[in-house]
C-alpha cells in the first residue's frame, strides 16, 4: 500500500476522466442541505515540534491509570503486563504483518493462532476455539447469531446480570434479524435464580446467555442453568468479561456450557481509554462448523512435518461471501499475540497464581471497606476480583472527591443502573498494593 | 439397497440442483446424484437437518462440504423430515461411492404430493446434465 497523495496535476487529469469540473461535484448526491458550506473550523496548522508539545500539554490532562490508585473494572482490567510481551509482540515479523492473506506462507503467525486457540479451549473446556475477534462484546453477538443459525430458534435469554454495554452491542447486531432478547432479572443474591430462567424456556430459546463472573462481580452456579437449557434444546453461552477468573474457576465447559466467549484483554492488552480489545470464543465440536472467524488447524507437510493451515475456510466471507457464518474475515492479530504471549510466559500455575492474588486481594478490600460505617455488600456471595458496595451517600459526588486524591474508586453503577444511586463497583488486581487498599478504604471513610 | 448405478435411474425424480428423490407412497428418499458428486469431489462431511423440520420445496435444507467446496442441499419436496441418515456423520465418502443408495441424505413424509409432477424425469434431468448442469 502506498500513501502518496496525488499532485494536483493527477487530479485534474482524474476530473477530467470523469467529466467533472470539481472535486466538490463527487459530493452532489448529498443533499443540499446536509453540506457544510464553510471551512472546517481548525486553528491554524502548527510546526511539529510546536505541536509535540501542544499535544504533551493535553494528554497530561489525562489520569493515568499506571501511576493512580485504580479500582476500575467492569469489563476493562488494569494487569501487570511483563515486558517480553511487549518487546516480542514488537518484533517486525509480527508487528508489521496484519493478516494472513496468503496464510500458508505465514507459518510463524500460523502457529501462534493456533496456540492461542489451543490455550483458550484449555482454559473454557471447549473442543474448538477461533482466531479471535474484535472484542467480547461483539464476541457475544456472534456466540448469539451462532445459537439462532444452529437451533433455528428466535429467542435468546439473557440470564441476570450481562454486561450492559455487551447488550447494547448486542442489540445493535442481532435485532434486525428478528432475534428477541429477553431479560431474566438475577435473584436477591446478584447471581442468577436457576427456577426463573427454567421457567421462561421454551421451544423457541434458541441460547441462555449467562455471564461469568456476572457483571456485579457474584460467580453463578452454571450447571444448573447449562442442565435447563439442555432439556429446552437451547445452546448454553457462558460470557466471560475478565479472562482471568479462568486461571482459577472450573472450565465452563466442564460445567456444561456449550459456547464460552468474551474478553481477553487482561492478558497482556494495556488499557489505552477505548481499546483495541480481544475477543475469543470457543464452542463445543457440533458447533465447530458455525464457528464464525478463521480457525487454524494443525497439519503434516508431504515430509510428515507439522504445518499449519486455514481449516474450515470456506465457511468465512473472504471465499463463501453471502452464505459466511458471519462477516468477520479476520481476527485481532497483535492483541492476540500479546495474549498468546502472556499466558505463554505465566504458564498454567502462573495463570493460577495470577488469579488466586486477584480474588484474595480482592477479599481483602471487601474486609476493609465493610468497615466503614454505613457501607454494606448489597451481594455477599462468592465472587472474583469484582463487588458492588453500597454507600450511605450518592456514589458519583463520593467517587468526585476521591479523583481529587488519586483514587479511582471503582465505577458508580447509576452510569448503567439510575436507580442504584449509592453502589459502588469496585474492582481490585495484583496491580492494587495493600497500601492502596488500606488508602482507598481511609479517604472513602473521610468522604462519608 | 438395491438401486441402479447407473447415472440416471429412471425410478427417480430429479431437481435442477441435481437432488434426487425416490417417491415410494408418502414418503420421499432424498439425495444428490451421481453427476453431482462426481462433480464436487471427495466429500468431507454433511450438515443434515433436525428430526421433525418441516421443509418448504425449494428452500435450503442443509449443505454438504467436499475439498474442493461448501454447497447448498435444497428440499425437493415438501414435507417433514422423518429421518436423516446418520451413518454420513463417520461415513461421508458414501456420497460418493453410492448416491443413490448408501448414500442418501434424508426421508421426508411428503405434504404436497402435487409438486412431485414438477420435478424432472430421467430423461429430463439427464438432457440438463448434458447441457451444463445450470
Amino acid at each position: 500500500m502506498r500513501y502518496i497523495p496525488s499532485s494536483p496535476a493527477e487530479r485534474r487529469k482524474l476530473l477530467q476522466v470523469l467529466g467533472l469540473d470539481s472535486i466538490d461535484r463527487l459530493f452532489d448526491t448529498i443533499p443540499e442541505a446536509f453540506r457544510l458550506k464553510r471551512p472546517l473550523d481548525l486553528p491554524p496548522a502548527l510546526p511539529e515540534a510546536d505541536l509535540v508539545q501542544h499535544l504533551s500539554e493535553l494528554s497530561r490532562k489525562n489520569l493515568d491509570p499506571h501511576s493512580s490508585a485504580q479500582f476500575l473494572g467492569a469489563g476493562a482490567y488494569r494487569h501487570f503486563i511483563p515486558a517480553i510481551v511487549d518487546h516480542l509482540i514488537s518484533r517486525a515479523e509480527f508487528y508489521s504483518s496484519y493478516t494472513p492473506y496468503q496464510p500458508e506462507f505465514s507459518q510463524g503467525t500460523l502457529q501462534s493462532i493456533f496456540e492461542f486457540q489451543t490455550m483458550i479451549c484449555q482454559l473454557t473446556g471447549m473442543d474448538a476455539a477461533n482466531a479471535s475477534l474484535y472484542d467480547g462484546a461483539s464476541a457475544l453477538a456472534e456466540g448469539i447469531l451462532l445459537a439462532h443459525r444452529a437451533k433455528r430458534r428466535q429467542e435468546i435469554l439473557i440470564a441476570g446480570f450481562v454486561h450492559p454495554e455487551y447488550l447494547k452491542v448486542v442489540r445493535t447486531l442481532v435485532t434486525t434479524l428478528g432475534i428477541e432478547l429477553k431479560m431474566i432479572p438475577a435473584g436477591e443474591s446478584g447471581a442468577c435464580d436457576v427456577d426463573r430462567v427454567a421457567g421462561q424456556l421454551t421451544g423457541q430459546t434458541a441460547a441462555v446467555v449467562i455471564q461469568m463472573p456476572n457483571f456485579v462481580g457474584r460467580l453463578e452456579d452454571i450447571a444448573p442453568l447449562a442442565q435447563a437449557a439442555h432439556r429446552a434444546g437451547a445452546v448454553c453461552i457462558v460470557v466471560v468479561n475478565e479472562a482471568v477468573s479462568l486461571g482459577m474457576l472450573e472450565a465452563p465447559g466442564n460445567l456444561g456450557a456449550d459456547v464460552v466467549l468474551g474478553e481477553a484483554q487482561s492478558f497482556g492488552v494495556p488499557l489505552s481509554y477505548g481499546g483495541p480489545y480481544l475477543g475469543f470464543m470457543g464452542v463445543r465440536m457440533e458447533y465447530v462448523r458455525e464457528l464464525p472467524g478463521r480457525l487454524v488447524g494443525q497439519a503434516k507437510d508431504a515430509q510428515g512435518r507439522d504445518g499449519y493451515v486455514l481449516t474450515l475456510a470456506t465457511r468465512e466471507q473472504h471465499i463463501r461471501r453471502e452464505k459466511a457464518t458471519s462477516n468477520i474475515c479476520t481476527n485481532q492479530g497483535l492483541c492476540m499475540l500479546a495474549a498468546t504471549i502472556f499466558m505463554a510466559t505465566l504458564g498454567k500455575q502462573g495463570m493460577r497464581e495470577l488469579a488466586l492474588q486477584n480474588r484474595s486481594r480482592t477479599e481483602y478490600a471487601k474486609a476493609a471497606l465493610i468497615k466503614i460505617p454505613g457501607c454494606k455488600l448489597p451481594y455477599p456471595g462468592p465472587g472474583f476480583n469484582e463487588f458492588v458496595l453500597e454507600l450511605p451517600k450518592e456514589a458519583i459526588a463520593v467517587h468526585r472527591q476521591l479523583l481529587g486524591k488519586g483514587i479511582v474508586a471503582g465505577l458508580p453503577l447509576e452510569r448503567y443502573f439510575p436507580e442504584r444511586k449509592n453502589d459502588l463497583l469496585i474492582t481490585v488486581t495484583e496491580t492494587n498494593s495493600r497500601n492502596q487498599i488500606d488508602r482507598l478504604a481511609k479517604e472513602l471513610k473521610g468522604a462519608l | 439397497m438395491t438401486e441402479s448405478k447407473t447415472a440416471f435411474p429412471n425410478n427417480l425424480r430429479y431437481t435442477k440442483e441435481h437432488e434426487w428423490v425416490r417417491v415410494e407412497g408418502t414418503v420421499g428418499t432424498v439425495g444428490i446424484t451421481d453427476y453431482a458428486q462426481s462433480e464436487l469431489g471427495d466429500v468431507v462431511f454433511v450438515d443434515l437437518p433436525e428430526k421433525g423440520r418441516a421443509l418448504v420445496a425449494g428452500e435450503e435444507l442443509g449443505t454438504i462440504e467436499s475439498v474442493k467446496a461448501v454447497s447448498e442441499i435444497y428440499a425437493p419436496l415438501s414435507g417433514e423430515v422423518l429421518e436423516v441418515n446418520e451413518s454420513l456423520r463417520d461415513h461421508p465418502e458414501r456420497v460418493n461411492g453410492d448416491p443413490y443408495g448408501e448414500g442418501w441424505l434424508l426421508r421426508v413424509k411428503i405434504t404436497q404430493p402435487s409438486e412431485t409432477e414438477k420435478l424432472l424425469s430421467a430423461e429430463g434431468y439427464k438432457s440438463h446434465v448434458e447441457e451444463g448442469g445450470h
